[in-house]
């Protein structure tokens, strides 16, 4: 142990020590510590998952439900379709009318309001993922859709766009993926009423996290599989009544369906530097027994390349729409803030922090674009995707501080969105899994 | 319908510029960047190639003919002559910048001529070769301040000043001169006029010594006295105050991406070659993985890939927009800025990744760094750019935002 790591071990100790002197309450302290404890309490707590529903299929279908892919028309185009465009509009208006003026308080609670997740489904935005034979609303596979629909979602808030697009991870990977009794029997819950949370859990806490190499692990026992390890950083973790875990398998990583409520599943909050609305939490899995019939594709590589690609997109996606809100919160802050008597964007050094901001935004968004574009064609894309991603870690990143910068001592306070919107596209770097498009 | 791939239809296009650079650029550029001045007489023969394609393919070219935004009226998403243009530019350049610069008849002036002319004029200098003189000694990115001064006089412009940093003022048939009608009315007084070359008073007076681009040359030209025919002026004759700049400015929108193109292309000849080199002492990238969980080269090389595609794509938003006649002032400079900077980063870094390999004059990785660093600077440097942009952004004129 370091002398650092012994100073501040001495320092928790005597924080502890301190919260239980009389001397606190004298001196009005006791609420400061208290919150130390009740924080660590709040991230401690650890119980079995939601328990989910009796999942059942209510039709037998004699293949899997597939979405067509639509036809190309073999010309560069940044267009989108006129449905593409209504349901852009429409998530846009639901961003900055819903999700924008609950961001604050679902940061501040760790959670999104109930409401606010039902109103999301109620708008059908991942019913479009879903074929209409599974009785869902789509009937084109778009990834191009969906991550339109997650830039416009991310306009209002990122946070609060994880949680509402989280569960269509879930169903998106069957719809994509599954076969057809995985298909009838999860999909139809998540076309009713009463969708269920469902997240999809890939990440795993270690430095140089490599998706492709996994410590939780999945043992062939007979015709079931048993799954051992923990995953972080899992959207509605707590609330989800299905998850798709990735685990280890003797050929490679692989996918899992596994139902909230399973013997030996566990989950605890797992709160982060941003995301917050999302409530993250870890899940836990000790013995945990699935049948053969969990096992997503047989385990097939390159669906789990695919997956890999599809969530780092959706990330990127969302990293530009809170790029775009940085862009629009910032020009009129930078406008109509005066120093020197005059408008500070009548300064190079402000007005090319936004102009830079601008040029890699758009860089960020169509080379997005182009990989989800080729998702749709049937070519590869794991490549584009990575560029992509590349792009919306390192400039996403830079957007945020810029952000807060701009507005300098107000960018650093919980009056002002940027100080989130830096938080929240830290996570465009490294997030795994959580969201696909 | 929302697709960023580059159209079939092109293929033929982008494959034979790709060709000319591959089996006549390449083979040349060491020579031509050594014996800076000389003429890259091999692309005489090009030139006569190149004009044969701009003819057949309807205007779909690998040159500067084809930047002029038609007028044809019709419905629906158009790629065309500023797509493939900036795509041949691109496969060029992949070649050598310094070569596609020294194109008969693919000069900035023609881009010029094509984007304002009129139809008579259109004739006249059709299948000439056109230089392009905007800066003075006395100012660069500044043009609005350009001193050089034209005076009608009968059927005559007489112009009058000094043009520096004019590429291939010496091989070209004709210059487009940027000059002022009224020094006192600004911008809008600045038109641009094609002078011939062999007009009385129009002396070329020396050619520089550059950094890169040598196989181009680069002219400085005094202006005394030099009488132009009234027809020679492009654009309207008229000082339009509220119109401002537009005139002479509006070529830079058409301009701007195909310099962007130019930075594009020697980007990806720089990464292709480096990629290269790098597989050969075994990193390659693997795309499915974290870039952090390779090798640094590894993921230096996905980081500089990354920008290049965020340039390339910013270009061809730029010349797409054109194509469909949309106003695209902003994606030109946003591209521009992306693209020059990108090229001179990623043209060093691959300098470095390759060692002597990548400085030596064996190969061509010192050049293309020493090549790049132009496409930051010219048709409007990275800070310009920058103006232009933050001032779109920002609803900021050029007087509040200097």
């Amino acid at each position: 142990m370091s002398a650092l790591e012994k100073a501040m071990g001495l320092g928790l100790r005597s924080l502890n020590w301190f919260a239980r002197l009389p001397l606190a309450d004298r001196l009005g302290l006791r609420k400061a510590s208290e919150r130390v404890v009740f924080r660590g309490a709040r991230a401690g707590f650890r119980g079995a998952s939601a328990a989910a529903r009796v999942f059942q299929s209510t039709q037998k279908l004699v293949k899997p439900a597939r979405l067509k892919t639509g036809p190309r028309r073999g010309l560069f185009d940044l267009t989108p379709t006129d449905e593409q465009q209504m349901l852009r509009e429409a998530a846009q208006s639901f961003a900055l009318e819903q999700l924008r003026p609950a961001a604050l308080a679902a940061d501040s609670a760790s959670a999104a309001p109930a409401a606010l997740l039902q109103q999301a489904t109620g708008l059908g935005f991942s019913q479009l993922g879903i074929p209409e034979t599974l009785g869902g609303a789509g009937n084109e596979r778009s990834a191009i859709s969906n991550a339109l629909i997650a830039e416009a979602l991310a306009l209002g808030d990122m946070g609060l766009a994880v949680a509402c697009l989280a569960p269509a991870a879930v169903s998106t990977a069957l719809v994509l993926w599954g076969d057809e009794q995985q298909q009838a029997l999860y999909l139809p819950a998540f076309v009713g009423e009463q969708a269920p949370a469902a997240a999809l859990a890939l990440m795993e806490a270690r430095p140089l996290f490599d998706p492709m190499h996994l410590q939780t692990t999945a043992q062939r026992d007979g015709t079931d599989f048993v799954l051992n390890g923990t995953k972080v950083l899992v959207p509605l973790a707590a609330t989800a009544e299905l998850f798709i875990v990735a685990a280890q398998l003797d050929t490679g990583p692989a996918l899992f369906i596994i139902e909230g409520g399973s013997q030996g599943l566990e989950v605890e909050p797992d709160p982060a530097m941003g995301l917050r609305a999302a409530a993250t939490g870890r899940v836990h899995m000790r013995q945990l027994r699935v049948p053969a019939a969990a096992l997503i594709a047989n385990g097939a590589a390159e669906v789990y390349r695919q997956c890999l690609a599809l969530s780092r997109l959706g990330w990127c996606a969302l990293a530009v729409g809170t790029a775009q809100a940085v862009l629009d919160y910032v020009v009129p802050y930078v406008n109509e803030r005066v120093a020197f008597g005059e408008p500070i964007s009548h300064r190079q050094s402000v007005a090319f922090a936004v102009a830079n901001i601008g040029i890699e935004l758009e860089g960020m968004r169509l080379a997005t674009w182009r990989a989800a574009a080729r998702a749709d064609q049937g070519l590869d894309f794991v490549r584009e995707a990575a560029i992509a991603r590349r792009l919306c870690a390192d400039k996403g990143a830079v957007i945020g501080a810029d952000a807060v910068q701009l507005l300098g001592g107000h960018g650093y306070t919980k009056e002002y969105p940027v100080e989130r919107w830096f938080r929240d596209l830290r996570a465009a770097g490294l997030m795994e899994g959580a969201v696909l498009i | 319908m929302i697709d960023l791939e580059i159209p079939k239809k092109f293929a033929p296009l982008v494959a034979q510029a790709h060709q000319v650079a591959l089996e006549i650029f390449r083979p040349i550029s060491r020579k031509y960047d050594l014996a800076e001045h000389s003429y890259p007489k091999e692309l005489d023969m090009l030139a006569s190639l190149l004009d044969g394609m701009n003819a057949g393919g309807g205007g779909e070219g690998a040159g500067a003919a084809g930047v002029r935004r038609d007028s044809v009226k019709d419905e629906g998403n158009r790629n065309s002559s500023n797509l493939s243009t900036v795509l041949g530019i691109m496969e060029l350049c992949w070649g050598d910048v310094g070569l596609l610069l020294s194109m008969p008849r693919q000069g900035l002036g023609n881009s010029a001529i094509a984007s304002v002319a009129n139809e008579e004029q259109l004739r006249r200098f059709d299948g000439k070769w056109a230089a392009m003189a905007i800066t003075e000694p006395q100012c660069g990115s500044d043009s609005a301040a350009i001193r050089t001064s034209a005076r009608l006089d009968g059927d005559h412009y007489v112009l009058n000043g000094e043009k520096i940093y004019v590429t291939s003022g010496e091989r070209a048939e004709l210059v487009v001169v940027w000059a002022t009608l009224d020094r006192n009315l600004g911008r809008a007084a600045i038109k641009s006029f094609v002078v011939e070359k062999g007009t009385p008073g129009f002396e070329l007076v020396r050619l520089e010594h550059k950094l890169g681009i040598r196989a181009s040359d680069t002219a400085a030209f005094m202006l005394k006295d030099v009488r132009v025919p009234k027809e020679n002026l492009l654009g309207d004759p008229e000082v339009n105050v509220d119109k401002g700049f537009a005139g002479v400015m509006q070529t830079f929108d058409n301009t701007r991406p195909l310099v962007a193109g130019m930075a594009v292309g020697l980007t990806r000849a720089c990464l292709d070659e480096t990629r290269a080199a790098l597989a050969g002492a075994g990193v390659e990238i693997d795309y499915a993985r974290p870039a952090l969980c390779q090798s640094a080269a590894a993921a230096e090389l996905l980081r500089m890939e990354s920008d290049y595609e965020a340039a390339r794509l910013l270009t061809l938003q730029a010349a797409w927009m054109a194509d469909n006649r949309k106003p695209n002032s902003l994606q030109a400079s946003m591209a521009k800025a992306k693209a020059g900077r990108v090229c001179v980063d990623v043209a060093l870094k691959c300098v470095e990744l390759c060692g002597a390999i990548g400085y030596a004059e064996t190969h061509l990785l010192e050049k293309w760094a020493r090549d790049a660093k132009i496409l930051d600077i010219f048709e409007g440097t990275q800070q310009i750019q920058l103006l232009i942009v933050a001032r779109r952004l920002l609803g900021k004129s050029s007087a509040e935002l200097k």
